[in-house]
């Protein structure tokens, strides 16, 4: 971590008994992706806005670029683009035109903001739609013209609030494409915070997942994944049929035959037919001897953990699952286990 | 403590800052006047204007002939009349402009903030590199801007088209006196752009702080002389036996008291001593003392204004304090989607 260019130290935000972040400590290097993963009402939105100045922290700072963000807050919207969740744009002017307006916001001539925001418009592909009102333009238009805007004050460091959000795959891709091409290629560095775990992935350098107000796990995705293994949680996905037999049988009976391999901890069916396995060690060499050793066929096997599904499974669908809850009882056990699981993964790394 | 002041304002950061604010208040003061309902209502201005003061003229026209008839004049100021006399079936120009211009106001500001919310627009401005309270001092600016661009342009094509069709010719301190009159309507107005803008700081639907706006103004226009003259007869009551002069006077004085919070009473207040120099006082005491004794005589313009000075100054300080309250909500406000 040798150039951080944001950081936050015990940064916390209450309103009134809510605590929507709690002593965040966060490190993003220049130039990194940095994802930033939780369930709605994580305290995603809460940080982005204490990073930008907008928000005063209840204690702790944050520091990007080496100015506090709450005390030089203007040095700091300076350097930082921010493309807020469902940006929005002035309805009765042209996409041009709210672009040139952001453009001469900070400090360009009308001039040079023109020239610059037709540049953009050709880069975010939106050069078709510029001058028609931004009041007709489609939620997908809409964020497209938003990273426009942002590139408008050419930020060394741009902050996205869910930017995919309610765009359809094709845009998605697209817009994706282009996020991560803000980076490589202009070398800005990124955070966005997002609760869809596959657009993350296809983004982020590193990741924190941030459930409750806290960041319970932070780093590449991969190194997630290793962390879960390191201790003793392997996953794996399979699919496997015995010739000859129905399909409701060979389940049952390949269930029974796994639940005599040790160290399985779980067993769990999945809506898809496939089988989820849950282990403390390495079972495949076991697991494959025995499948062969009853005659079954192996047709599909996954290794899990090297992606974020399983982690996004363990830590933060459990916290979206009790945040949604109505049965308060349920929840709370749910929380609790989640809590351990936390305490687990930090600590067990820790030593 | 000045010289910091001084080096501040030298700094990086509030160059920025005043670079951010004129192009914001740019655009807003273009939002405006690109607006269809500030158009509508301007011309809705200048038509009860021409209107207005075509009544006039009949009115004093007939009233000049009666008064030649007997062989008397009307008044030194008779260019004054213009503004102040209604017709016989419409309102004088400065009551329209007490009982419309809250309208013009209210129309300019109620929205302000809340709409800027509602488009997702807030939280994006907010990130350009301005301090917080840039945007609602531009805001608040442009409003008044096109207050006193609308008021003016109003104002003095209602006295271009006074002289042509009267042929009275103004005294250079009538002049001065409708200046001064336009300046109040100015503030009076801008009271309730301040009132509105605070509205919309605290409503999160325009719908809402418009309504608000119009029941405030419907409230202190029309109701609460009531409420005041039923307050001041409760508590001293004239009618009955035991009723002193003072009595009478405490009755006088809290109903005046009560009425004085009315930015429009306030604005009558003003139009009737500054557009009238034969009216002396506005005080009770001195009207009555002055009623048997007193000689017909003007007041020039120095001696109206000191006497309607405390309503003016009133009337600022109820738009500082409006603005203020919305200053207040605005910087406390959470700033998100």
């Amino acid at each position: 971590m040798a150039d951080v260019i944001i950081r936050t130290r015990d940064l916390v935000k209450r309103y009134g008994d809510i605590t929507a972040v709690d002593h965040l400590n966060l490190d993003i290097c220049r130039g990194e992706v940095f994802g930033l993963l939780g369930p709605n009402g994580a305290g995603k939105t809460t940080t982005t806005l204490m990073l930008l100045g907008l928000t005063d922290p209840t204690s702790g700072h944050a520091w990007i670029d080496g100015h506090d963000c709450t005390r030089s807050a203007l040095t700091v919207k300076k350097e930082v683009g921010y493309l807020p969740d469902n940006v929005g744009f002035y309805g009765d002017m042209t996409g041009r035109e709210n672009l040139v307006f952001t453009g001469e916001m900070n400090g360009l001539t009308k001039k040079e903001a023109n020239e610059r925001a037709t540049g953009l418009l050709e880069r975010v592909g939106m050069t078709f739609a510029a001058d028609r009102n931004a009041g007709t333009y489609s939620r997908g238009m809409r964020q497209r013209l938003g990273i426009a805007d942002v590139l408008m004050k050419d930020p060394k460091i741009i902050i996205m609030d869910e930017p995919t959000l309610g765009i359809d795959p094709a845009g998605m891709h697209e817009l994706t494409a282009l996020i991560r091409e803000l980076s490589v290629k202009d070398g800005r560095t990124i955070l966005i915070s997002s609760h869809e775990l596959y657009q993350i992935q296809a983004i982020s350098d590193r990741v924190g997942i941030f459930v409750d107000g806290k960041m319970i796990a932070c780093g590449r995705i991969g190194d997630l994944g290793r962390q879960l293994q390191n201790e003793g949680l392997y996953m794996l996905d399979i699919k496997a049929e015995k010739e000859g037999m129905e399909r409701a049988a060979s389940d049952s009976l390949l269930q029974t035959i796994l639940k005599g391999i040790p160290d399985i901890t779980v067993l769990k069916k999945q809506p898809d037919g496939s089988l989820h396995i849950e282990a403390k060690t390495n079972i495949e060499g076991s697991l494959l001897a025995v499948l062969v050793g009853n005659g079954f066929v192996l047709r599909e096997m996954h290794e899990r953990g090297g992606d974020l599904d399983e982690i996004y499974r363990k830590y933060f669908e459990k916290a979206g699952e009790s945040d949604g809850g109505t049965d308060t009882e349920q929840s709370g056990t749910e929380k609790h286990g989640l809590k351990e699981d936390v305490d687990r993964l930090l600590h067990r790394s820790a030593k | 403590m000045w010289t910091d002041f001084c080096t501040d304002l030298q700094s990086d950061d509030s160059r920025t800052n005043r670079h951010g604010f004129k192009v914001l208040y740019l655009k807003e003061f273009a939002d405006i006047l690109s607006s269809k309902r500030f158009w509508v209502m301007f011309f809705l201005f200048l038509l009860i204007g021409i209107v207005s003061v075509r009544g006039a003229i009949s009115t004093i026209g007939q009233a000049s002939q009666q008064a030649q008839q007997q062989g008397a004049s009307l008044t030194d100021y008779l260019f004054l009349t213009l503004f102040t006399t209604s017709g016989s079936s419409i309102y004088s120009f400065s009551t329209f402009v007490g009982f419309l211009g809250p309208i013009f106001g209210i129309m300019l500001g109620f929205d302000a903030i809340n709409n800027e919310a509602a488009q997702g627009t807030l939280n994006r401005l907010a990130a350009q590199p301005i301090y917080r309270d840039t945007i609602i001092n531009a805001k608040f600016l442009a409003g008044a801007t096109a207050v006193f661009a609308a008021v003016f342009a109003v104002g003095l094509w209602v006295t271009g088209l006074g002289l042509l069709i009267s042929g009275i010719e103004p005294q250079p301190e009538e002049f001065v006196r409708i200046v001064v009159f336009l300046l109040v309507s100015v503030i009076y107005i801008c009271v309730w752009l301040a009132i509105s803008i605070l509205f919309s700081t605290i409503s999160r639907h325009a719908a809402t702080s418009a309504l608000a706006c119009i029941a405030l103004w419907l409230f202190l226009t029309m109701f609460l002389s009531l409420f005041a003259t039923g307050l001041a007869g409760l508590l001293f009551p004239v009618n009955s036996q035991s009723a002193t002069i003072s009595t009478a006077l405490g009755y006088y004085n809290l109903q005046v008291g009560i009425s004085r919070i009315s930015p429009y009473y306030l604005f009558s207040e003003v139009t009737q001593v500054l557009m009238n120099p034969n009216v002396h006082s506005l005080d009770i005491m001195s009207t009555l003392a002055s009623q048997d004794s007193q000689v017909a005589s003007y007041l020039p313009i120095g001696q109206s204004l000191l006497q309607i000075w405390p309503q003016i100054v009133a009337m600022f300080a109820e738009m500082v304090a409006g603005f203020a309250i919305a200053y207040i909500c605005f910087m406390k406000k959470e700033i998100r989607a």
